[in-house]
């Protein structure tokens, strides 16, 4: 049986999916009877995909001519 | 940056004096490119000049490299040299990029490498496997010991003080402006080796054996570091939504 202190520790290898088979039973198994761990699985969850929403900021134009610059003299250059 | 005073190249000629292929479009591409058929497409894209595909590339990534070169730099603006000078390492090697990883996975190698060096240069980076192992040793709770129940309790190892419910759609508060503030300030005050592993895997989206082999660190230490990384950012959330005013929890 799994307790919840152990089950936020394994979570990561829960997700990334690399914890062993039969802890990955337990971990399942342990959801099945505990709302809470339940609850802060999907907050875990919902962190990592609110980590991919981050805005970022954008590129600053100067950045970016510069850039088109060096791309335009690449490619006449012999490869 | 001295390639910018170069003479200007003819906008609608390839090397070979072919007129590129993407020139009548101006659009930028915003796909995301991952997999190896598509990055094949881009790479020859690129090599036959287009800058519509050197734009879409750029657009994509710069943002997501300079915040893995601000791991390795002091501030913004080296983090930026950084990242012109590896696009101008990615141009470089483009001709001769063989596709063994994804063409994300090498860019992202050439930035990491290239701040580095230059995080080594301003004598300010301990090397990188060492600051890993440091932040990696030790024990670090994901969730404060005490909200558990102890050993003596009926229910040992069991939750006393449980997480409560973001809602149904917890996203709908993570996309206000001020929330994802909130996380990326948080993201920011990750320990430097923590924060970039967390970086490249979560924001970057790059797989364990690459992180592990772009940084020179064990499986072990980089779970670890994910681990930590990814529990201190749900605990800041739920700290942060719990301090909210109740009005805006309930209209979640």
């Amino acid at each position: 049986m799994m307790d919840c202190n152990e089950l936020v520790e394994v979570i990561t290898s829960y997700l990334e999916g690399d914890l062993p088979q039969a802890d990955r039973e337990r971990f399942d198994a342990h959801l099945k009877e505990c709302p809470y761990c339940v609850i802060y699985l999907e907050q875990m969850r919902a962190t990592l995909r609110a980590l991919g929403e981050i805005p970022l900021e954008s590129f600053s134009q100067a950045g970016l001519d510069n850039l088109l610059a060096a791309f335009r003299s690449w490619r006449t250059e012999p490869q | 940056m001295q390639v910018a005073s170069s003479v200007p190249a003819p906008v609608d000629l390839a090397a070979d004096g072919r007129p590129t292929r993407m020139n009548a479009s101006t659009h930028v591409s915003t796909v995301i490119r991952t997999n190896p058929q598509d990055d094949k497409a881009l790479i020859q894209e690129l090599r036959a000049g287009s800058e519509s595909a050197f734009v879409g590339l750029v657009t994509r990534y710069n943002c997501e490299m300079i915040r893995v070169a601000l791991c390795f730099v002091r501030d913004e603006a080296t983090a930026q040299e950084v990242v012109q000078d590896a696009w101008l390492g990615v141009l470089k090697g483009l001709a001769t990029f063989e596709g063994r990883s994804t063409l994300k996975s090498w860019i992202f190698s050439i930035v990491v490498n290239q701040a580095k060096t230059r995080g080594v240069r301003e004598a300010r980076s301990i090397p990188f496997s060492s600051l890993a192992a440091q932040e990696a040793s030790g024990t670090e709770p994901a969730v404060d010991p005490s909200r558990f129940l102890g050993p003596d309790e009926q229910w040992p190892g069991h939750w006393a003080q449980p997480p409560q419910s973001w809602g149904q759609d917890p996203e709908a508060c993570f996309l206000q402006a001020e929330m994802m503030g909130q996380l990326a300030h948080c993201v920011e005050s990750l320990p430097s080796a923590q924060r970039t592993v967390l970086l490249l895997r979560n924001v970057a989206g790059h797989d364990a054996d690459s992180i592990c082999n772009t940084l020179g660190i064990t499986m072990t230490n980089m779970r670890v570091l994910l681990h930590r990384a990814r529990s201190k950012l749900r605990n800041e959330l739920e700290r942060y939504r719990s301090e909210l005013p109740a009005s805006a929890q309930s209209t979640q």
